[in-house]
């Protein structure tokens, strides 16, 4: 087999753990349009190990669970398990291999039993006919296993999420699976939900199934992992053993590069107060009231992981999602934004999260994008549409924005991501807002593309526009920001400027003190 | 310049227009008497009277919604017009005032199902469908209605015609239909609330993100279907004078929304010129019309009409499929 690796250019790498490995993935590489998700990445893995895979947002960890389950296929690299090369083809195919994918988001289905649940796609049966008691004492033995006490008959739509996810695990056993892949499997649990999955990993560990964990949150990795691999930009940039798992550790491989492009000049002096707000209440986390504000020129880094709230505060401010409680105030004026007209009356303005289907309306000429949300209130004449306005107002965004395209006629959707991106904030510097909230500006956009993006920012923020924008990219919330709110868990955290602005500073916001209080005592 | 993105537009365009005449050439090659004024004048009246209540349909389809209720709306203003200007003695412009309030409520009902509560257009729709026909039948005791002898000028508005030359007329029902597609035109291609309507066809979430109020054009929407379906209603009860409530404006809903497909309207939503709507529905009337006077059995009218549809669909389809082959080559 080894020889046959080699004859083909590829050379696994060779050291003693490589060959007591029960899988080893090496050369693994991945593109997407316009993005190198993995390059040339290495993982192995022992019987009984728990390794943890950790990353900031976008390092691959995502795709590279995705691989080793089968949902998708590497463009290079090999997969050895057992000694044997093998190209796993779907996730049925992993399965057989032994390998099984907890999903992040789950995947049970709400309204069968938890039984039929665990035995989806390969229930028991005679000619046909699902063999019920056999799904039920089969089920019953492995929930046993892993400890979770209910029955197989039970609906999962009464269990908690928790529960659920023992129930993915239980299935995954259930299965035979010698390893299983954990993809930020306590992001949605609650700290006793956490604790007794720490519990079922340990005991899993004695019973020689391996794990992959997949996490952000490093007070847990510190707990559980026996090994870890830290990825960033899609390579493997590390990886540390036994006691020298630390904190500070973890956090310096995940973060430490160079930062590639120069900080912004030290700002004008902020203007006067642009937003004020008090006490708001998000729909998705009713129970932490936020309190911030922005100066006119100033640009605010909002930093956080995925899921942490962020987007929940800008669609507030956006009027998308009204707010529970609290007051905006938009230069000292009270504001009650229900709807996204409110907030464009008011001068706020949203390039949102999702370009396709949310900033954009891609079947739509590049012109009428950008004239969109300013026709209200100029582009008419008591209905009437007044078309050389519509074709000078986009005339004049293509030019002042470089946006490349061959015409502006023609629908959105052929632009690159960067050259949408333009059309987007495009659209709405003609209703000249006073807050531009953007939300992961330079998502999807390749890199040329995305300095435009930063300088258009500047030059907005210069000409007094005060600007507040999410990333998880902290490159880039270091290199624009005068200040930067961190969000953890419907939180903010924290405030950084000046000198105490770094990304670990930053990243031990954003994984916070959750992780630290409730990490297992393992 | 107003042509803006509309390529693919054009060639639904071109496509059904080559099939209205297609199929007019022939039929006028195998049967000669397709060609008398008699007849080509009963069909232009018939095309104007769906084309009508077709406009409607397509507003509601562009906001990517369906209204099932065309043909009970149809049936209900059917009986409702000769119950108030015979049963109740008032007078046509008083008749016509009750029955816009009627359709009124109508759509702004379908609206507001649709955007407030957040129900499905096809449920709402055809709970509709259900409930007017229910209503006429009940108020009428599915009694036959009429205008009897009387309303002779109000009737010339469905069976009059304005002289062109001495043999041949414009059926007013179809000059009617030429006023309303051009109205509607205008307000899809020239105002900002036809722009609204396209853009949140194509993307309710993207347009709510920018600014629109997408319930209010929905609701709009919804409104200028009930209301050509309800003109379509005058204007066909006035045609028959013999309304059954039962099964006046039976289907119809289907006739418009096939009209509207055929014109290139996407079910998807943002998509649709008014241009094709009406030669839509006169497609499907031509084909009536042929299959009536080439002496193919009758019986066989719908099963033509959906072979027709489904061929153009799929037309369309591999049309579109070969688009993007050729730019993803290029």
């Amino acid at each position: 087999m080894r020889t046959s690796l080699a004859a083909r250019g590829a050379t696994p790498p060779g050291n003693d753990r490589m060959d007591s490995a029960l899988i080893v993935a090496y050369g693994i590489t991945k593109r997407f349009p316009g993005v190198l998700a993995l390059r040339e990445v290495t993982l192995s893995l022992s019987q009984g190990e728990v390794l943890a895979v950790i990353g900031e947002n976008g390092a691959g960890k995502s795709t590279l669970m995705n691989i080793l389950a089968g949902v998708q296929a590497p463009d290079a690299g090999h997969i050895v398990i057992d000694g044997e090369e093998v190209a796993i083809s779907s996730p049925r195919h992993a399965m057989d291999l032994g390998i099984a994918l907890i999903h992040q988001e789950l995947s049970l289905l709400p309204n069968l039993s938890v039984g039929a649940n665990m035995f989806l796609g390969r229930e028991p049966h005679a000619a046909g006919v699902i063999r019920g008691r056999q799904i039920a004492q089969d089920a019953g033995a492995v929930l046993a296993r892993i400890g979770l006490d209910v029955s197989p008959d039970t609906p999962v739509s009464r269990l908690s999420i928790g529960h659920r996810q023992l129930v993915e695990i239980a299935r995954a056993l259930s299965a035979e699976a010698r390893i299983l892949i954990m993809d930020e499997p306590t992001s949605s649990l609650s700290p006793a939900e956490a604790e007794t999955l720490f519990e079922v990993i340990t005991e899993l560990k004695t019973r020689d199934v391996s794990i992959v964990y997949v996490s952000h949150r490093l007070g847990e990795v510190q707990a559980l992992a026996d090994r870890v691999v830290v990825l960033r930009d899609g390579e493997t940039v590390g990886e540390l053993e036994g006691d020298a798992i630390k904190r500070n550790a973890m956090v310096h491989l995940m973060v430490g590069r160079d930062v590639s492009y120069a900080y912004r000049g030290s700002p004008a002096t902020p203007g006067n107060a642009v937003l004020k707000a008090q006490d708001l209440c998000t729909p998705a986390w009713p129970e932490h009231p936020l309190t911030l504000s922005l100066r006119a020129g100033e640009i605010v880094g909002l930093a956080g992981l995925v899921g942490s709230g962020r987007t929940g505060l800008l669609r507030v401010l956006f009027g998308v999602d009204p707010a529970m409680s609290g007051s905006i105030m938009i230069c000292n004026e009270p504001v009650s934004l229900l709807h996204p007209r409110d907030a464009i009356a008011a001068g706020i303005a949203l390039v949102p999260e999702d370009r396709g289907h949310q900033g954009l309306i891609l079947e739509m000429a590049i012109r009428h994008n950008l004239t969109l949300s300013a026709l209200w209130r100029e582009g008419h004449f008591w209905g009437w549409l007044r078309k050389e306005w519509e074709a000078q107002v986009a005339a004049d965004q293509i030019q002042d924005l470089g946006i490349k395209a061959p015409t502006d006629t023609r629908a959105v959707r052929i632009l690159s991501g960067g050259n949408q991106q333009k059309v987007v904030i495009g659209k709405w510097l003609q209703i000249r807002p006073r807050l531009l909230l953007l939300d992961e500006p330079t998502r999807g956009i390749d890199v040329g593309a995305k300095e435009e993006i930063y300088r258009v920012m500047e030059t907005l923020a210069q000409e007094g526009m005060a600007i507040l924008f999410a990333s998880s990219e902290l490159e880039e919330i270091l290199g624009l920001s005068d200040r930067v709110l961190v969000m953890h868990e419907g939180r903010i955290t924290g405030e950084l400027s000046g000198d105490g602005l770094s990304e670990e500073a930053i990243m031990h916001l954003a994984t916070g003190q959750w992780t630290e209080s409730t990490s297992p005592q393992a | 310049m107003d042509r803006i993105n509309e390529s693919s537009g054009m060639k639904k365009l071109l496509g059904i227009t080559g099939v209205l005449l297609a199929v007019f050439v022939l039929t006028a090659i195998l049967e000669p008497n397709f060609l008398t004024a008699y007849n080509l004048q009963n069909t232009l009246r018939w095309t104007g009277l769906f084309g009508i209540i077709s406009i409607g349909t397509a507003f509601v389809i562009i906001t990517g919604g369906i209204d099932l209720s065309v043909g009970s709306v149809v049936g209900l203003v059917g009986v409702l017009l000769p119950m108030f200007l015979i049963g109740q003695q008032w007078s046509v412009p008083a008749a016509l005032l009750a029955v816009l309030v009627v359709l009124l409520a109508i759509g702004l009902l379908h609206g507001i199902l649709v955007t407030k509560l957040n129900l499905q257009p096809f449920v709402v729709t055809l709970c509709g469908l259900l409930f007017y026909r229910g209503v006429a039948r009940w108020i009428s005791g599915d009694q036959t209605q009429g205008f009897g002898a009387g309303f002779d000028s109000f009737r010339q508005l469905a069976i009059g015609r304005i002289p062109i030359t001495e043999s041949f007329g414009m059926p007013i029902p179809f000059a009617l239909m030429v006023v309303i597609a051009l109205l509607a035109a205008v307000l899809l291609n020239y105002t900002v609330w036809g722009r609204y309507m396209m853009a949140l066809g194509h993307s309710e979430e993207a347009a709510r993100f920018s600014g629109i109020n997408t319930q209010h054009m929905v609701i709009l929407a919804y409104v200028i279907g009930a209301a050509t379906a309800g003109l379509g209603g005058v204007l066909f009860a006035l045609d028959v004078n013999s309304v059954q409530p039962a099964v006046h404006g039976n289907f119809y809903e289907l006739y418009a929304i096939a009209a509207a497909v055929l014109g290139g309207c996407s079910l998807r939503g943002g998509e649709g010129s008014l241009l094709g709507v009406v030669i839509g529905a006169a497609v499907l009337r031509l084909l009536y019309n042929a299959i009536n006077i080439l002496g193919i059995p009758t019986q066989l009218e719908f099963a033509i009409i959906g072979a027709v549809i489904l061929v153009g669909v799929i037309a369309d389809e591999v049309v579109r499929r070969i688009g993007v082959m050729r730019s993803v080559d290029s």
